[in-house]
Order: C-alpha cells, then structure tokens, then sequence
C-alpha cells in the first residue's frame, strides 16, 4: 500500500534554515545539510527546501547546494523559490532536486506551468499555493517569502488549484497562512475541499504541532502528504514517534 | 568495473551517480557508443516523457547498442519503461528498445490520485540475486503514470489501484520502476546488489 509521507519543510534564506510565524519574524535553525541529514537518518519521507528570499529577491535557488544535498541524501527532494524559467528548472534537476515547485512566478504567468511540464513530465512539477482565509474566502497571495513584499493575486484558492491541474502540474502543497508556525493543526475544511476536486496527490502545509494534527489529516482531509517545519526543527515531535503513533491510529506509513 | 551510466539527455543523471558513489563505486556518464559498448555493467536512467528519451537515444545513436547489450544492464524508472517492445505516452504508441516483451500503458490507479508518487511496497516474487536481502513489503520510492502489467519477467510486484512490475528481468537486462538512488536503504540495497550481480 502507499504510505502517508512525512515531510519536512526546510525554509532557506541566504544559505541557512529559518523559520518564521505566520510567514514573519524568522529565526535561524540550521546548516542546511546538517538539517537534509538529519531528518534523513529519522525516516523522513521527502524533504523540500523553499528558497523564501528567491522569488522577492529576483533570485533563484543555487544549483550548487542542490548538488551538495543530492550527493548526501537518499531520499527524494523538491526544490521552490523564484523559479521562472524551462532554463532555471532544469539546471535545479540536472543538479540532482527531483522535484521542482513553482509559486510566484506561475501566478505571475501562469503558461510557465504548460512549458515545464512540456519539458520534464507532470511527475516533476509541483505546485505552491498559499492561502490566506479573510473569513468568507481563500485568497491565493504571492511573494510571501517577505511580509513588506506579499502580494494578493486577486484569485481564489479553489480556482487556482483546478488552474493548474488542468495546466498538467502533478502534485500541489496547499500552504495555509492563517495555521502556519502557530502549531494549532492544519486547515482540514480548506484541504478537503481541495481534495474534493484534487486528482493529482496533496501536501497538506501549515498548523503541525502535535502528532494528532498529523492523524486528523490524513484521516479527515484524505491528503497524500504532510508537511510540517517547526516541530521538527525544535525537536517537538519526532519523526519515528510520529510514524509510530500514525501506524497504531490505522495510517500506512513507512517505518 | 567499468560502469556507465548512459546519457539519455534526462535530467536524473547526476543523482544516480552520486548513489552509486555512495555505494564506493566511480560510474561514468556517457552517451559515447565505445565507451557504451565496452561497459562491464551499464545503467539506462530515464525521467519525464518516453518520446523525449527515445529521441535523445536514436540522435545519438544508441538504439544498435543498447539493442544488442551483452553485458547486466539495469533501466531505472522511465529507462526501465523504455527496455519494453512499446509504450504509450498521451495516447501514441511509441517504440522502445524491445528487449523485454510486453507493452506498457497508463497505470490504472482506480479512483487514487495520480501520477502514482511515493513510497510503496515491494513483493518480490522470485529469486533474483538483483533483489537479495529485500523483503516483502519493503518500501521503494516511485514517481510514475506509466507501468508495465505483470508477466513472466517480473521479479517484483506493486500495487496502486491494480498490480504492475515494480522489477522486471529478461535475461541480462533488467528495471525498476521505482527510483533506487531514493529509496534509501532499500535502494541502496539494490544498487549494491546491481554491483555485484554476476549473470
């Protein structure tokens, strides 16, 4: 059967790991390699690094540290941040990332999606979506990695998501602000309601704080993945633990 | 040994190296047909769309080559599809290389999303040296919306939505379906076992 997958969130800026609170205030954590490794060793499932300074940077994530975290890490990673081009994806693959996630630039021109999939097949091809809840609807917003520089996009959540879909993108991690760094558990109406019209896999992202947050959605929200930062970072869950606890609730993961 | 990692223009090459270095061996990339020819062990990765690689594969002319491969050749994911008489890529048939018969097509993932991406179980169905100390129900890594069903060259079997080859072997050629060079210990194993494989 497929497993559940546990995934953690490595958020870069300027070549550490930081993470921040409802997408503010970011405090340093780590080496980077030192973190890959870690959670490797842990049984991580996949791993993503997001490049938060990319996309409001006007840069992209280097392809030198992804050739330092393939040559280290056995285990599949997905690579976000800034990237806007065939050219730019494809340095990040050919440097070893198995995955690429785009964001801002594809809510920027929405056709990027078309060209990568066109070039390296839907299986690599990841969409970001983050969305914040203004109390009636889901609003996509861009360029969050910098709260002066975040963005509203004028589009709603469910829309985008059935966007890129039909676009050939083949797999989405719903990012929801209102839960992310506050550990009170993941946005479970929102991320059923994608699941609903979601046919390619779902990552569920933001509000992990406690193992049972992990149980309730995969088990209410139906998502093929869950990713989380803080607590693992701070060492407030970890990650056998948590397998543990998830293959006892019934979850198929993989110890 | 020399062993080769075949470049297929495809972007995974670099991964497979490195979990082969991490395994003490020194592979090379190359889509040189002497270098191909003259290989004690080669490794034929693939990712993304079938008609890409096999186009790659006939510009640089390898299709004589790898048609004719002697020596233990091992297909990763794509490149495993690709050791099969046909594939089936948005509704075209396209030719591979034909060396293990059969033909693969669209996974039937019942109502599961799709593309198949994760970590599944293998059960391993004969014994094959490729797949020594792998256990039913070990996990590898897949990423795929293509499969091969079961046949007589299936050495193990996975399950998503309906069975499919998750290892296939006709003769000295042979595929995974999943991605070994991310699939931790398990792949890892496997690799190893590719190393050592005498045929």
């Amino acid at each position: 059967m497929l497993a559940r997958r546990i995934i953690p969130c490595l958020d870069v800026r300027d070549g550490r790991v930081v993470k921040g609170v409802q997408f503010r205030n970011h405090e340093d954590v780590g080496d980077i390699l030192e973190l890959a490794m870690r959670y490797r060793d842990e049984g991580a499932d996949e791993l993503v690094f997001y490049d938060i300074t990319a996309s409001v940077d006007d840069r992209t994530v280097s392809p030198e540290w992804i050739s330092l975290i393939s040559s280290e890490i056995d285990i599949p990673f997905c690579v976000a941040g800034g990237i806007d081009s065939v050219e730019a994806a494809g340095a990040r693959l050919s440097a070893g990332a198995d995955k690429i996630s785009v964001n801002s630039p594809a809510l920027a021109r929405p056709e990027l999606i078309d060209e990568l999939v066109a070039a390296f097949g839907t299986q690599c091809i990841v969409s970001g979506i983050d969305s914040f809840f203004d109390g009636k609807v889901y609003r996509v917003k861009s360029h969050t990695g910098d709260p002066d520089k975040m963005r509203e996009t004028g589009r709603e959540m469910l829309d985008w998501a059935k966007e890129v879909i039909e676009r050939g993108v083949g797999e989405i991690v719903l990012n929801c602000m209102n839960q992310d760094g506050v550990r009170q558990g993941y946005d479970i109406p929102q991320l059923s309601a994608l699941r609903k019209v979601c046919p390619v896999p779902l990552i569920a992202s933001g509000g992990a704080g406690a193992p049972e947050h992990f149980r309730d959605v995969f088990k209410k929200a139906n998502v093929d993945g869950a990713l989380a930062a803080s607590v693992f970072h701070k060492s407030i869950i970890a990650i056998p633990d948590l397998k543990r606890n998830l293959k006892e609730s019934g979850i198929e993961v993989r110890l | 040994m020399s062993l080769v990692i075949i470049d297929t223009g495809c972007a995974n090459l670099s991964s497979v190296k490195f979990a082969f270095e991490r395994l003490g061996a020194e592979p090379t990339i190359s889509d040189e047909p002497l270098t191909i020819a003259t290989a004690e062990k080669l490794i034929l990765p693939g990712v993304g769309a079938a008609p890409f690689a096999m186009d790659n594969i006939r510009r640089k002319d390898l299709i004589s080559i790898l048609k004719q491969v002697r020596q233990p050749m091992i297909g990763i994911c794509l490149g495993m599809q690709l050791l099969y008489e046909t594939l089936e890529e948005g509704g075209e048939i396209i030719e591979g290389l034909g060396l293990i018969p059969g033909h693969v097509g669209a996974l039937d993932t019942k109502d599961l999303p799709s593309p198949h991406m994760g970590w599944n179980q293998l059960h391993p169905l004969t014994d094959f040296p490729l797949l020594n100390d792998i256990q039913t129900g070990d996990y590898a890594y897949f990423v795929h919306s293509y499969g091969a069903p079961l046949s007589q060259y299936t050495m193990a079997a996975c399950n998503y939505g309906s069975p499919f080859t998750a290892v296939a072997r006709k003769d000295n050629v042979m595929g995974c379906q999943f991605h070994p060079e991310r699939s931790s210990k398990v792949g890892a194993q496997i690799l190893k076992n590719f190393l050592e494989l005498e045929l």
